[in-house]
């Protein structure tokens, strides 16, 4: 893993340039003067997920330079934090063992994890050794209902996010004069898809839309022209779309090309691609208007654009993965303060104790439950406004009022 | 002579492997020989169809599947104990076997075909499974964790380290009785000449439909184990064809048709796949690279494997000093 | 129900996109035809043409119809490099050493692919992406009317070319009767090559066809390939027209029953045909022989 790590960082230098270089040496220079406590990243750096682990690395690498630079931590006499990464490779058996070489190389705490699969059996493998773990953005309602007392979920379960996003979408839709009564969903057969639509054909009747399909398709896509070829027939107020990036930007472009615009728009919940600056900079015209609710880093905290500055630097689009694995590290942080030490135990106590600073992330104090979920976790609406994509709702975090009916 | 040489230092290695587990190994180490161990024994199941008997299944996955899912849906749906579940998950993965066979041996599908037929009942499967709820759908079903002997689940990992280590050997004991039996050798028969073997009065139909229900239920009980470590499957870790790769690979690159070869290949290449991942400096796919780059130099130069290179040279080295 | 004018739109959808899979049916058909072998590396080189067409356009701002006169010889050389050097000593005539030798090479190409340009999803924009073709009633995505226009041609030179050029006569000769073949002095190495080297070229095309509307990523030719697999096995396999007809005919399978089953259980209704032609009749509607 320590290779992996140096490589890492050397990739970066060459990209980034001589400045970050100094950045990302200066853990490895303060370790002779200070004692250091040592966090694993559990992320896909490899495999059908590797950018998305490649943003939540900037994001963690950015939380350690700022908490040793601001003198490490204080109740471990400075000490010093060394982020490690371990390399899920995209799948649930590398996870686990990811897992193990980060225990077997000293990791005091993991933050990570990315897809419910991944995190499931890593989680596991941390149990064994009542290893904590924080996972970033791993959705799945059955990863916190195993009792397993080392892991912890920082961002909101999906049903949280579900149940948000309903809400949002009722206070918008009546603030329109209900625009929208007319609800086709479009869904990828996965776990993330087909969750989606069950949940949504359960609540939406009873808040008043009338669900008038709901059109499932594998992963990956070959195609989507009969998928909106029926949406061009079910002319529905409002598309509530849940796929990956991939298909997200064929449905996106099909739906431009077929020249089917519903009245409300597209709403999304964990939208891929809705939440990706690539979409939006790539397909402006497919993007405009779309909704989307999903992790996303409070706009107005400061360091959220640094974050994004930071990831431009790279090279890179920015996603929620920077944000989020920057605040999870930085809740990692508070939780070795409190312990004031770097054993598992004190760990898990302090974890499940206190109260945390929730980074960028819009989650005021995040405390966690009984059942290790963090109580306060909130996705955000956004929507993609003028080829930017704005917080729309809830209004503490608003840059921008809501555009609804996105096509009315 | 020499088979037994082989399969004595086999043993001798398994006993080490267990021996230096039960005296402390670090917790990556123990886990990777864990995966090592499913996947010789996935691939212990390919080997009896597909080594010895020459009918390349691209899709063993259907059997590895079939065994992980029955035992998971018994546990957690119907409460029934995880031994229970691991035989009825073997029959089951057997009996699937056997329908596929059936199908496609009547139809006298071999070569491309049935590589290609096997391909698609895995992914008929995958698809499904991907879709039922009894099969928790696309969320994929979690076996709860319950430590002790009677859940197959331990604790301390070293014991389901022993028990896959016994399970292994007894696949090389099984090959190793096929390699001395009538139904061995009229499998041999008729991967090298089928029509020849059918002339001489072997009931090809009656030793196909053995060998892929044997080989089925081998890698079904490679599947219930593949639970029993990482408590949780959807329908691509159980279906998807990386394990059908994987067996295949294993087999072939260790020794088609060889005892050894799946535990040889199993080993060689996840650890292989352990260094380069550590070598290739985070660039992602090298490790898989050099695993298609391995596949194929040893159908080029080594079409017995690593088994039947190490074996030709060894023989070769043996009869020039006979002959000197 | 659906209104007519729906009915017949799914229909075209379903020909235009089944043009395009008969296209990357028709290189896997001809090979299987002259090698007697399933090449499995044909996924992962549809995947190098669609990158190749890819980087044309964004390196050097060629548009992707353009790109295929410059991809299509490329991947003609690397078809017949990859044959030639590579599949051909290393499986050395065994059925089963072909199969795993274009196994090994579809994982090796994938992950170089992965290496490369990382698994990120890459798409060319084109003004004309979202240019309709309106026939009366129906609306005809532009990019898919020249897919069907440029599949069918394809194929017409394809079978003009196995029937009207020496190297086709030698080829078909070496289809029919490879022992023969290599007593008249034909250099049967060679031809397989070639047969190689063009059915791999036909995939520059079917990329250059795709990639105005479609993305590439280091997996993408996965998608379509078990579909190719089953137009070829449907179609008879080493059928030219057998693959044709096939490809049309999933194409609108794929669409009518997505329309009224849902895409996901579409699929199986593909792999469904798939299983029982390879049961009932494997020399497929155009086979000659199994």
């Amino acid at each position: 893993m320590k290779k992996l790590t140096n490589s890492v960082s050397r990739r970066t230098v060459l990209k980034v340039g001589g400045v970050s270089a100094m950045v990302l040496a200066a853990p490895g220079l303060s370790r002779a003067q200070a004692p250091t406590v040592k966090i694993g990243l559990l992320q896909p750096m490899t495999g059908g997920f590797a950018g998305d682990g490649d943003l939540a690395r900037i994001g963690a690498e950015y939380a350690i330079k700022e908490i040793n630079d601001a003198g490490g931590i204080k109740s471990l006499g400075g000490a010093k934090l060394e982020l490690l990464i371990g390399d899920s490779r995209s799948n649930a058996e590398a996870g686990a063992q990811a897992t193990e070489q980060l225990k077997a190389d000293g990791a005091a705490i993991v933050v990570g994890g990315f897809a419910s699969g991944i995190s499931m059996t890593a989680t596991q493998a941390a149990a064994r050794y009542e290893l904590p773990f924080i996972i970033d953005c791993a959705v799945s309602d059955a990863l916190m209902t195993r009792n397993l007392k080392n892991v912890f979920r920082f961002n909101p379960s999906f049903s949280m996010a579900a149940d948000v996003a309903l809400k949002n979408l009722v206070t918008i839709n009546d603030a329109s004069g209900k625009a929208a009564k007319t609800v086709a969903i479009v869904h990828e057969d996965g776990l993330l898809g087909s969750g989606l639509a069950k949940l949504m054909q359960a609540r939406l009747p009873a808040l008043g839309f009338e669900v008038v399909e709901a059109i499932s398709h594998p992963t990956p896509a070959r195609d989507m022209s009969n998928v909106v070829l029926r949406l061009r027939s079910l002319q529905p107020d409002l598309i509530i779309p849940s796929h990956y990036f991939n298909e997200f930007v064929l449905f996106a472009r099909t739906l431009q090309q077929q020249r089917v615009k519903p009245k409300g728009g597209i709403y999304a919940l964990f939208g891929g691609a809705a939440s990706s600056y690539r979409f939006v900079k790539e397909f402006p015209e497919a993007a405009e208007g779309v909704m989307d609710v999903n992790h996303w880093g409070d706009p107005k905290n400061p360091t959220n654009d640094k974050l994004m500055q930071a990831v431009q630097a790279a090279g890179k689009f920015y996603a929620y993965n920077a944000p989020i694995n920057y605040s999870v590290v930085k809740v990692a942080a508070q939780a070795l303060e409190f312990a004031k030490s770097a054993e598992s135990g004190a760990i898990i106590e302090a974890l499940q104790k206190n109260e945390f600073d929730s980074g960028v992330m819009p989650y005021g104090k995040s405390k966690f439950d009984a059942t290790g979920q963090n109580v306060n976790a909130l996705p955000l609406n956004t929507q993609v406004q003028g080829g930017q994509i704005k917080v729309i709702y809830p209004e503490q975090f608003a840059q921008a009022k809501p555009k609804f009916p996105a096509n009315g | 002579m020499k088979k037994n040489f082989e399969f004595i230092a086999a043993l001798a290695f398994l006993g080490v492997v267990g021996i230096a587990a039960i005296a402390g190994l670090p917790g990556n180490i123990l886990n990777l020989l864990i995966f090592m161990m499913i996947i010789a024994l996935t691939a212990q199941g390919w080997n009896v169809l597909g080594g010895y008997g020459g009918l390349s299944s691209f899709g063993h996955a259907a059997f590895f599947g079939t065994g992980a899912y029955t035992t998971t849906i018994l546990q957690t749906s119907f409460g029934i104990n995880a031994w229970v579940g691991l035989v009825c998950g073997v029959i089951l993965g057997a009996a699937v076997g056997a329908m596929i066979g059936f199908l496609s041996f009547r139809a006298g599908l071999k070569g491309s075909y049935f590589a290609l037929i096997t391909l698609a009942f895995a992914e008929v499967l995958r698809i499904l499974a991907n879709s039922w709820d009894f099969t928790g759908g696309a969320a994929g079903m979690m076996v709860s964790i319950n430590n002790g002997f009677a859940y197959l689940q331990f604790s301390d990992r070293r014991w389901f380290l022993l028990i896959l280590i016994g399970f292994v050997a007894g696949g090389l004991l099984l090959t190793r009785w096929l390699e001395r039996s009538a139904f061995g050798a009229y499998l041999i028969a008729l991967r090298e000449n089928d029509q020849a073997a059918q002339a001489l009065g072997v009931d090809i139909f009656k030793i196909k439909m053995q060998a892929i229900t044997l080989s089925a239920a081998i890698t079904a009980l490679a599947g219930c184990l593949y639970v029993q470590n990482f408590l949780f499957i959807d329908a691509n870790v159980a279906y998807g064809s990386w394990i059908s790769i994987e067996a295949l690979f294993a087999a072939i690159v260790g020794g088609a048709g060889t005892m050894l070869g799946p535990l040889i290949g199993s080993v060689l290449l996840l650890g292989l796949g352990e260094i380069t991942k550590s070598f290739s400096g985070g660039i992602a796919g090298v490790d898989l690279v050099v695993f298609g780059i391995i596949l194929i130099l040893c159908v080029a130069f080594a079409p017995n494997g690593i088994r039947g290179f190490v074996a030709d040279l060894w023989y070769r080295r043996k009869s020039r000093g006979k002959a000197m | 129900m659906y209104s007519p004018t729906i009915i017949f739109e799914a229909l075209m959808n379903g020909l235009m996109l089944g043009a395009v899979y008969a296209l990357i049916a028709l290189g896997l058909t001809l090979i299987y035809g002259v090698l007697h072998i399933v090449n499995f590396a044909h996924g992962a080189l549809l995947t190098v043409a669609m990158y190749l067409v890819w980087l044309a356009s964004d390196r050097f701002g060629l548009d992707p119809y353009v790109a295929i006169l410059v991809v299509t010889p490329l991947m003609f050389a690397i078809g017949y490099c990859l044959q030639r050097f590579i599949i051909g000593p290393a499986s050395r005539g065994s059925d089963n050493g072909i199969l795993l030798a274009t196994l090994g090479l579809s994982i090796v190409i994938q992950n170089l692919l992965l290496a490369g340009f990382n698994s990120d999803t890459r798409t060319i924009a084109t003004d004309y992406a979202f240019e309709i073709v309106p026939l009366g009633p129906l609306l005809l995505s532009l990019p898919r009317v020249i897919g069907l226009g440029v599949s069918v041609v394809t194929a017409v030179l394809l079978w003009a070319i196995l029937n009207r050029t020496d190297i086709g006569k030698a080829i078909r000769a070496v289809a029919k009767e490879k022992l023969g073949a290599s007593l008249v002095g034909i250099n049967v190495a060679h031809v397989y090559a070639m047969t190689f080297a063009i059915g791999t070229a036909c995939l520059a095309i079917a990329g250059g066809l795709l990639m105005p509307s479609f993305y590439v990523s280091p997996t993408t030719g996965a998608a379509f390939v078990l579909v190719a697999f089953t137009i070829v096995v449907l179609g008879g396999m080493g059928s030219i027209p057998g693959a044709l007809i096939g490809g049309l005919l999933i194409g609108v399978v794929e669409a009518i029953s997505s329309l009224f089953l849902g895409d996901s259980l579409g699929q199986i209704g593909i792999f469904l045909i798939f299983i029982l032609v390879l049961l009932v009749k494997p020399t497929g509607l155009f086979g000659a022989r199994a």
